[in-house]
């Protein structure tokens, strides 16, 4: 299976971005014919390295070598050319043009005339052989998330590249969708294709790699066999620490409906039905998670329980009372809390500083606000209280938001939304981007507020986190709720193909 | 081996540098301004030194750069509270020119009042006139998403043209000899000034309203939601922040303070309203704002220093013949370095050597 050389090199890189050294004397070497996992929390340099790979960055240090020859990458054209490709986790496609043509984007050749059926033949001989099922006439736009990734997958191998990298790439599949992957990753690798694989999923690397590379602070901590390590081992290795993968939470003890919603239909920016019909209801005390892959409706469903979106039809509830369409202000008055997807683009405002995002929901009415004016006292008072209490790291209430780490910026976010007691919190995607031990610190505080009897919604595309989390899962498919079952016991298989679009068979549980 | 440069983003700006690249860049723009006039066949020496003891070297000349000050002062004031707000108001220089227009007829309907009754009739309706004329952009923008940028400039052309109409005709002082101007304000009707100088109270509404901006900026509610807006309008919508609300008033309160400059040129300086009652003193506040980068105690300096340009650059026109473009040309390549220099305050650039 390896060759005495490896196919990839890179010695000794280090990269410097201002006030961070995001790769500090990074040794990494793949072989043809592996499926090599690169692992660790956010901010560990991954995605830095392979940047570096793929000729977007330049290394301040360090060499690399390709298949044995020392190189050096200017552009992501050299890499291409050196049989480097990159599939990133924003994929790099032309929305109204046909998959053929985004394949086609950017080559030399054919110089003048497309000649589309020679193209979509390779194309399709291309899917055949890897598994990599796409109609090359179809539009972009068309197309799911999943074979989106697929067509950016054939642009690599169309390119001839035999070094593919993936950014994250299950993180916008379904269960399904990733064994899919993973099985054409397999047989790209049994061609004697070399495949790096960006996560930091310690089951996807349990089950797909050959060997692990683990990176934490810019630095190798090791690399293992697969066969010769375990998941405990690799997070330990990963965050330098020991890590509970199970959080305790008490049973539902029961309560009256907080939030129910009614039929409930909206647009999406684009003006296309989002929501088509969506009921359910959370209840006091309960957490009720919301899975699905992204751009099923989930963004709109949180938005229109918040009054950012308006309903076109259908009702929500708050506690008995109607709060179809009134406007956000008068939602968040009645202590419903909202922990927006967009961190930095909604949530905070980075140029201003800590107090001003903390006291972002509660500046009009007293302590804060008093008259025209605001209450400066009451304000460093009550800003310095939710920094320590959040513990918050920053150098002070006065300090600008943008210096703020991941961690710390959901802390913040977390504290002000937390600070107002809510009867319900919409949480969508509160743990993303955020590392193993942010991620814990968030769990445990959404656990907190479900202790204190609050009703929380919960969405987010990470079933692990979903199903240890919440009470009940729902499912969410184009807009629709697929089913709703209860999160102990549930099966991810299941879950799975709620998540692609098959309904649950048994509908009545979805009044619940 | 090749030399590379590249800009490295700032972690934290430097405050130090913050102050000496704008200097700095002033030099650079002098220079510039400096190889125009040697093309032209004049000593660059002598021109700027002519300006400057124009501007600021006599008791005429110091006088006449705060009397200039006094406009763009407030209209950049108001154009600032705007631009924090990311409302692009343009139309300074119109807004101006209604509130002149509104203290004018004020003035001019009752010639009899007395001054405590006239001048604060006069200084309202100078801020209303300005109000009103930019909450026509702005409600454009707030109700139907028209580019208030565009609206606001085009009012300019609209509310200069309105007072020439005036001016020329229905208002026109029929004792004037055929001068484009109203009849003179009554005695009560003209703002005081300070001992035989021309400058007036204006000067203390500029400061007054420095204050007050920085004040309601600071420490009040409205002044936090136009700094939540500015920065992050989706964060804002996000908290249950009224833009529509924000637009209308912020604009009110940009268009009023222009108005008030407006009133306190014919109140103050000309005692009548005449055509040409500013040389683009509401494009000039738009520099102003920009230069002292929103903060209002920064326009107030940042006036003083441009007015005290646009003084020096008449002087060139009466002393030297120069034609009045050269003091234009001036102001466009201080806004222009300055703008440029920018990149370095909040970047660096690293030199390397690449093999």
């Amino acid at each position: 299976m390896t060759s005495a050389v490896p196919s990839v090199q890179m010695l000794v890189i280090t990269k410097r971005f201002p006030g961070v050294l995001a790769n500090d004397h990074i040794d990494f070497s793949a072989n043809a014919g592996e499926i090599h996992a690169l692992l660790g929390e956010n901010g560990a340099g991954k995605s830095t390295l392979m940047n570096i790979l793929s000729g977007l960055y330049h290394p301040d240090q360090g060499d690399i070598h390709i298949h044995g020859r020392r190189v050096a990458l200017r552009s992501p054209r050299d890499a291409i050319s050196l049989g480097i490709g990159m599939v990133h986790q924003h994929f790099m496609l032309v929305e109204p043009h046909t998959v053929a043509e985004n394949v086609t984007l950017g080559l030399d050749e054919p110089r003048f005339l497309l000649n589309s059926g020679q193209i979509e033949q390779k194309i399709a001989a291309l899917s055949e052989k890897y598994g990599l099922k796409v109609d090359p006439e179809a539009r972009i736009w068309q197309l799911s998330v999943g074979e989106q990734q697929r067509v950016e997958i054939i642009k690599m191998l169309y390119r001839n590249a035999d070094i593919l990298i993936l950014d994250e790439p299950t993180a916008v599949l379904t269960p399904q969708e990733a064994r899919e992957l993973f099985a054409t990753l397999k047989r790209m690798a049994a061609e004697g294709h070399t495949i790096i694989f960006i996560t930091h999923k310690l089951d996807e690397v349990m089950a797909i790699s050959d060997r692990i590379t683990v990176l934490r602070k810019g630095r190798v901590v090791s690399t293992v066999f697969t066969s010769a390590t375990s998941k405990q081992e690799l997070a330990r290795m990963m965050v330098g620490r020991e890590v509970f993968f199970q959080v305790t939470k008490s049973p539902w003890r029961g309560g009256q409906a907080v939030l129910r919603v009614e039929a409930a239909r909206a647009l999406s920016d684009k003006g296309l039905p989002a929501l088509k019909g969506v009921s359910f209801a959370v209840h006091e005390g309960e957490i009720l998670g919301v899975a699905g892959v992204a751009g099923n409706g989930q963004r709109e469903l949180a938005e229109a329980i918040t009054g950012l979106r308006p309903l076109t039809s259908g009702e929500v509830y708050l506690c008995d009372r109607r709060i179809t369409n009134q406007n956000p202000r008068q939602i968040l008055d009645q202590k419903v809390s909202h922990i927006p997807e967009d961190r930095l683009g909604m949530g905070l405002i980075p140029n201003l500083s800590l107090s001003d995002n903390l006291i972002l929901k509660g500046y009009f009415a007293p302590p804060l606000g008093r008259g025209p004016f605001l209450d400066q006292k009451a304000i460093d008072a009550h800003c310095r209280e939710l920094i320590s209490r959040f513990e918050v790291m920053a150098p002070g209430p006065d300090s600008s938001v943008k210096l703020l780490s991941g961690g710390n910026l959901q802390r913040l976010l977390l504290a002000r939304e937390i600070s107002c007691c809510p009867r319900l919190m919409v949480a969508v995607h509160p743990t993303r981007g955020l590392d193993v031990g942010a991620t814990e610190a968030v769990h445990k505080m959404l656990l907190e507020q479900r202790e204190e009897g609050a009703a929380i919604l919960l969405i987010s595309e990470d079933l692990d986190e979903l199903l240890s989390l919440s009470d009940r899962v729902a499912v969410l498919y184009e807009g629709e709720i697929m089913g709703i079952v209860p999160a102990q016991g549930a099966q991810v298989e299941e879950i799975g193909l709620m998540m692609a679009g098959t309904k649950r068979a048994r509908p009545a549980e979805v009044a619940a | 081996m090749k030399l590379t440069l590249r800009l490295e983003r700032r972690l934290t700006p430097s405050r130090a540098l913050g102050f000496l690249i704008p200097v700095f860049s002033i030099v650079l723009a002098l220079c510039f301004g400096a190889v125009l006039l040697a093309a032209v066949g004049k000593n660059p020496g002598v021109v700027y030194q002519k300006m400057f003891s124009g501007a600021f070297g006599s008791r005429f000349g110091l006088t006449e750069t705060v009397v200039k000050a006094i406009p763009l002062m407030l209209s950049g004031l108001g154009v600032a509270v705007a631009f924090r707000m990311l409302l692009w108001n343009i139309g300074a220089e119109g807004q101006l020119q209604i509130g002149a227009f509104a203290a004018a007829g004020v003035a001019l309907a009752f010639p009899q009042a007395p001054a405590v009754v006239i001048i604060p009739a006069m200084m309202l309706a100078g801020f209303l006139g300005g109000a009103l004329w930019a909450s026509i952009p702005a409600a454009l923008k707030a109700k139907l998403q028209v580019n208030e940028i565009i609206t606001s400039l085009m009012l300019n052309y609209v509310a200069i043209y309105w007072v020439e109409y005036l001016v020329y005709g229905p208002w026109r002082n029929p004792k004037g000899y055929g001068f484009p101007g109203t009849a003179p304000f009554s005695p009560a009707a003209e703002l005081p000034r300070l001992g035989t100088s021309r400058v007036h109270l204006g000067l203390l509404f500029g400061l007054v309203a420095a204050l007050c901006l920085y004040f309601i900026l600071r420490r009040t509610k409205w002044g936090y939601e136009i700094r939540v807006i500015g920065e992050n309008p989706t964060a804002a919508r996000y908290a249950g922040i009224s833009l529509t609300r924000n637009i209308l008033m912020v604009m009110a309160l940009s268009g009023g303070l222009a108005g008030l400059a407006g009133m306190s040129e014919v109140s103050g300086i000309i005692h009548a309203l005449q055509r040409g009652i500013s040389p683009g003193y509401g494009y000039t506040a738009i520099i102003v704002a920009w230069l002292a980068k929103l903060n209002p105690w920064a326009i107030v300096v940042v006036s003083f220093l441009f007015a005290g340009l646009l003084v020096g650059g008449d002087q060139l026109q009466i002393s030297m013949g120069l034609p009045a473009a050269m003091s234009n040309i001036l102001q466009g390549a201080v806004l222009f370095f300055i703008l440029g220099g920018e990149i370095l305050v909040r970047n660096r650039i690293s030199l390397t050597w690449e093999k």
